[in-house]
């Protein structure tokens, strides 16, 4: 049907969705939880090495990038689980889809609409977690905590494109919830088990670069590259990260990966909702 | 001679088809769900469409709406494709109500209406005078999972309206509505109506639309089992005319003995009471014989048969035609 993209209808469909995020204080709930682990990490991140208090910015983002890790893309599978199969087990997608509106805009808007509450969730709330501590932190520090909020965004943007995909294809809310936790799962638990058996299987003849490419079919593990390639300081914290081949610690060619881990289910579920 | 051209031009308007559906058929794996579905709707009509569940109205609503596409055959809706890309356009004159109207609990109504207008592009100033109009202008700021069923409805009575549409789907539309809301709904729809739009219903409550559409069409298992307006139904299928009696105390002799002269006509006795029914043709001449009878009748009611009569005649139970 119409193939010619309206952007107005797809504004009109993402702020619906931000403001119904905004109304049911879910943006805000967020931003408290992320604020509160930031502020925490902080400051008692380096409580394992027998001391507390802030130890620099590039220990509390190692810290909070273990955290971050398991969080955010749990939280962006609960957001996006429901967006399809909530509507059309309502019964609301219906009327939504008798509109002068393609399944694509549709689908574009609500991705957006969840993506800027989670966007402001995220921000907000590292953001004001690093607040106490401003007078502490140089530009420098400021660039590299950025680039981490930055990249978690991503990576929870990344989670909220298999969502969609999830919520297109599943028969009920019950089901896609069920396959929302066990991605989740799969991505942050499993899929880094399974590496470390498969290297250890092969006794070391896996080449670094299978490994790392390996690495590079789980967005979480992305997200984590990411984070140690842009400091030199967190690399020597990860004694593995130095055996990564170069093509794949350029945080531009992991960028782009990251980007494709949200394009690419995004079109898988764009294909599948019919 | 201008005021006979003005005339036929009017007319010729008049028969323009918004709705054509050409032999559609829509197969979901073994299951036929409407089979060589072939109906027009007039541009003003008042068009009913009437079925027991699973009848395949609700598929129907859909492939006309262009929700599902056909497996075969074509549908057009103001000579669009339904699958054709101008397709979005005719959507912007469409008001559709679904059989339970559900929306984001969280937003206000006028919230809720202000997102359907502007899906519709229709201006947001207009929202307001909607909300007035079916009667929730008090309740407009407060959240939809606040409302009744009636409320929502009337909502979603509302979203119909924006826009001026000149074509209305309405699936149930009186569904959880009390008398005076099913009231303001038709006066409110007879409006629209007469400012020239068409509009298709479906509804349980056949006595409801009996009296309001101009032409309907009753669907059987996916097949259309008879299409008209509800005089030619009732000649397509003839369903007896019920006459009941209240006879004057031992008169029940006089009366039998009288009926029994005529035949093809099933009478029971209930004391005082007579239940007679018979042929359409046969009416008259049963109302001369009981007329003729003087005092051994106290009173006549004459029922017709409903269009209740004639869906069940075709959808469930079958009435019996002599």
């Amino acid at each position: 049907m119409f193939k010619r993209i309206e952007w107005a209808q797809v504004r009109v469909i993402a702020a619906k969705e931000w403001r119904e995020r905004i109304r049911n204080w879910w943006v805000l709930a967020v931003a408290v939880i992320f604020a509160l682990f930031a502020l925490a990490i902080a400051y008692f991140g380096s409580a394992q090495q027998g001391s507390v208090g802030f130890h620099g910015i590039d220990v509390t983002i190692a810290s909070l990038v273990s955290l971050v890790i398991y969080l955010v893309p749990l939280i962006a599978m609960i957001l996006g689980y429901d967006a399809i199969v909530g509507e059309r087990e309502r019964g609301s997608l219906e009327l939504l889809l008798s509109m002068p509106i393609t399944r694509f805009e549709i689908l574009l808007g609500k991705y957006l609409g969840l993506s800027a509450a989670l966007a402001c969730a995220t921000a907000v709330g590292f953001g004001a977690g690093l607040l106490p501590l401003a007078n502490q932190l140089g530009p420098r520090d400021l660039y590299h905590y950025a680039g981490f909020v930055f990249s978690a965004i991503l990576m929870g943007m990344a989670f909220l494109s298999l969502s969609l995909w999830l919520s297109v294809v599943s028969q009920d809310r019950m089901r896609a919830s069920g396959m929302a936790i066990g991605t989740w799962f799969f991505f942050v638990l499993v899929f880094d088990l399974l590496l470390m058996g498969l290297l250890v299987a092969s006794k070391g003849s896996l080449g670094s670069t299978v490994f790392a490419s390996l690495l590079m079919l789980n967005p979480a593990d992305v997200f984590r590259m990411l984070n140690i390639f842009s400091s030199q300081q967190v690399q020597t914290m990860y004694g593995l990260a130095t055996v990564m081949p170069d093509s794949l610690t350029n945080p531009m060619v992991l960028m782009s990966i990251m980007l494709g881990w949200i394009i690419v289910p995004f079109l898988f579920a764009n294909w599948r909702f019919k | 001679m201008i005021n006979e051209k003005i005339a036929g031009t009017a007319e010729v308007i008049q028969k323009t088809n918004v709705i054509e559906v050409a032999h559609a058929s829509k197969i979901y794996g073994d299951i036929t769900a409407l089979d060589d579905i072939s109906l027009s709707v007039a541009q003003g009509e008042m068009f009913g469409l009437i079925g027991p569940n699973g009848a395949g109205k609700s598929t129907l609503f859909k492939l006309m709406l262009g929700l599902i596409s056909p497996t075969s055959g074509n549908i057009r809706v103001h000579g669009v494709p339904i699958d054709g890309r101008d397709f979005r356009a005719v959507r912007r004159r469409i008001g559709y109500l679904p059989e339970s109207f559900v929306t984001y609990d969280n937003l206000t109504g006028l919230e809720i209406l202000r997102l359907f207008a502007d899906l519709k592009q229709v201006p947001r100033s207009s929202c307001a005078a909607l909300l007035e109009r079916v009667g929730l202008a008090d309740a407009a700021g407060r959240r939809v999972s606040g409302y009744s069923k009636g409320m929502r409805q009337r909502l979603g009575f509302a979203q119909v309206l924006l826009g001026k549409p000149d074509l209305i789907f309405l699936d149930e539309p009186t569904n959880g509505l009390d008398p005076q809301g099913i009231h303001d709904f038709y006066q409110i729809l007879r409006q629209v109506q007469a400012q020239g739009a068409t509009i298709i219903l479906t509804s349980h409550i056949l006595a409801e639309i009996q009296e309001r559409v101009d032409r309907l069409v009753i669907l059987q298992t996916g097949h259309i089992a008879a299409q008209g307006t509800l005089a030619q139904l009732r000649t397509q299928r003839v369903l007896p005319s019920v006459i009941e009696v209240t006879l004057a105390p031992g008169q029940q002799a006089r009366i039998e003995a009288g009926l029994a002269r005529m035949a093809g006509l099933q009478i029971s006795m209930n004391g005082q009471r007579a239940r007679i029914s018979c042929l359409p043709a046969q009416k008259v001449a049963v109302l001369e014989l009981l007329f003729g009878l003087g005092g051994a009748v106290q009173d006549i009611a004459v029922h017709e048969p409903s269009l209740e009569d004639l869906f069940l005649g075709y959808g469930g139970q079958h009435v019996q035609a002599h």
